[in-house]
């Protein structure tokens, strides 16, 4: 369906997502967290996750519940270690989680990529480093590259501050971060709101996220977690 | 190539973290845009002049980032790249992380600071993973930031705990950019570092040659 459906519940939201599918999870720490679809996903039993993220977890909420869960194979991410990722270290350490560290800035430009119809780019991000090992290396007006690939998602999880009925979005400062792009590089992208609005009612000029990008929203009570994760 | 005659010694005593930052904040040129990354480096903030005009890059996506907020101020939707609560100041943008990491890609940010546990004589930078097996590792934006930015400065201390130098004809640990880092700020110096080697600009309680010879820098 490509027009976004509003739906009643978290639950109803994250309905149908399959074991072994990507899934890509907003937010930077616990900020833009889509926190209620996190805990419907957990409800809703899929495992063998592939997970995108920027963290791996922070304290025991969010992605760090569906982590404790035992929900994830997988974890592609560009900052897992934190003074608030207990649940994510000692997954790994017992090595019942994969980890892939991508570049902050390569994960968001690989699911850029993926949103646009980009087959691969040129990135000189990490040249020389361990991250480089298997990549294709390319020379462009004496400036060396990495090839990269897109990473695109069968479902993307964001956290958005508002939504009218067409899907349309607007953040909330910082908690923007990854929620724009992701919304593009999925097959189904389901959002979490504050709130709802009537079309008309959001400053076109201020749309972040065009609604063709959304697929599913629910409108939540806002959850204000205070921030933990600082080091 | 290592030059030490006419150092400026800038202080009598090795600097505290806080003077460093205080040192760095003065050479950041007036209206730069500059990232200070996450942990030390951010307190260079506390000490830009308020006439500055630097306008301060968070690679989670804003500019123009104002202190860290305290009590009614915090935001769980506004922080820093350390995930701590900050400020807006007037004039503040922002954006989603594929902006932020194109601004500094594309040659847009003029400055920015990073820790680091070792620096080599060529600039080359490494900050992200000590690579012992026990360790894991986790990159965040610096290696975004360190082949992005137009100027990478390093703000650390010269000497591991075990007194091991940080500045180093090549870096031990994994690489986290090739030839990145124009400057480092240490407790006892400030040298400038690159393809033409290592030039001490300034010291702090220690002679230029003493330094040149516990880091085996070659004497000019």
């Amino acid at each position: 369906m490509s027009r976004a459906e509003i739906v009643d519940s978290a639950d109803a939201a994250v309905a149908g997502i399959e074991d072994g599918s990507t899934v890509l999870v907003g937010g930077f720490g616990l900020a833009g967290m889509p926190f209620d679809l996190i805990d419907a996903l957990i409800r809703q039993g899929a495992k063998d996750l592939t997970i995108v993220s920027n963290n791996a977890g922070n304290g025991d909420v969010g992605l760090a519940a569906l982590l404790a869960a035992g929900r994830v194979r997988k974890v592609l991410c560009s900052f897992p270690r934190q003074a608030d990722s207990w649940v994510f270290d000692d997954l790994y350490r017992a090595g019942k989680i994969e980890l892939e560290v991508v570049p902050q800035g390569n994960l968001a430009e690989r699911m850029r990529a993926a949103g646009a119809g980009i087959g691969a780019f040129y990135c000189p991000t990490a040249v020389g480093t361990p991250l480089a090992e298997g990549k294709e290396v390319r020379e462009i007006d004496g400036r060396t590259y990495l090839l990269e690939y897109p990473i695109k998602g069968d479902y993307a999880l964001i956290a958005a501050h508002a939504a009218d009925t067409l899907g349309n979005l607007v953040y909330r400062k910082t908690a923007r971060n990854f929620g724009p792009v992701m919304a593009t590089a999925a097959t189904t992208t389901i959002v979490q709101v504050d709130k709802v609005v009537e079309p008309g009612t959001l400053d076109p000029e201020a749309v972040v996220t065009p609604s063709i990008y959304v697929d599913r929203v629910v409108q939540v009570t806002a959850r204000q977690y205070t921030v933990q994760g600082a080091r | 190539m290592t030059t030490y005659a006419g150092v400026p010694t800038g202080a009598d005593h090795r600097l505290s973290m806080d003077e460093l930052a205080a040192v760095i904040a003065r050479d950041i040129p007036a209206g730069s845009f500059v990232n200070l990354g996450i942990g030390q480096p951010t307190k260079i903030a506390d000490h830009l002049p308020a006439d500055s005009g630097v306008v301060l890059h968070t690679e989670n996506g804003m500019l123009n980032m104002g202190p860290k907020a305290e009590g009614d101020a915090i935001d769980p939707d506004l922080t820093n790249a350390g995930k701590v609560p900050v400020t807006e100041l007037p004039g503040a943008a922002y954006f989603h992380h594929a902006d932020s990491f194109a601004m500094m890609r594309g040659g847009h940010l003029d400055v920015c600071v990073l820790g680091a546990y070792q620096v080599a004589f060529n600039g080359d930078l490494a900050n992200w993973h000590t690579g012992r097996p026990d360790d894991i590792p986790a990159v965040g934006g610096a290696m975004d930031l360190a082949i992005g930015a137009k100027d990478v400065y390093v703000m650390m201390t010269l000497f591991t705990r075990t007194g091991e130098p940080k500045l180093v004809p090549r870096c031990a640990y994994p690489l986290t950019g090739l030839g990145c880092v124009s400057r480092v700020y240490t407790d006892h110096a400030v040298f400038d570092v690159g393809p033409g080697g290592v030039r001490i600009r300034e010291t702090y309680g220690v002679g230029a040659r003493e330094l040149t010879e516990r880091l085996g820098l070659t004497p000019s």
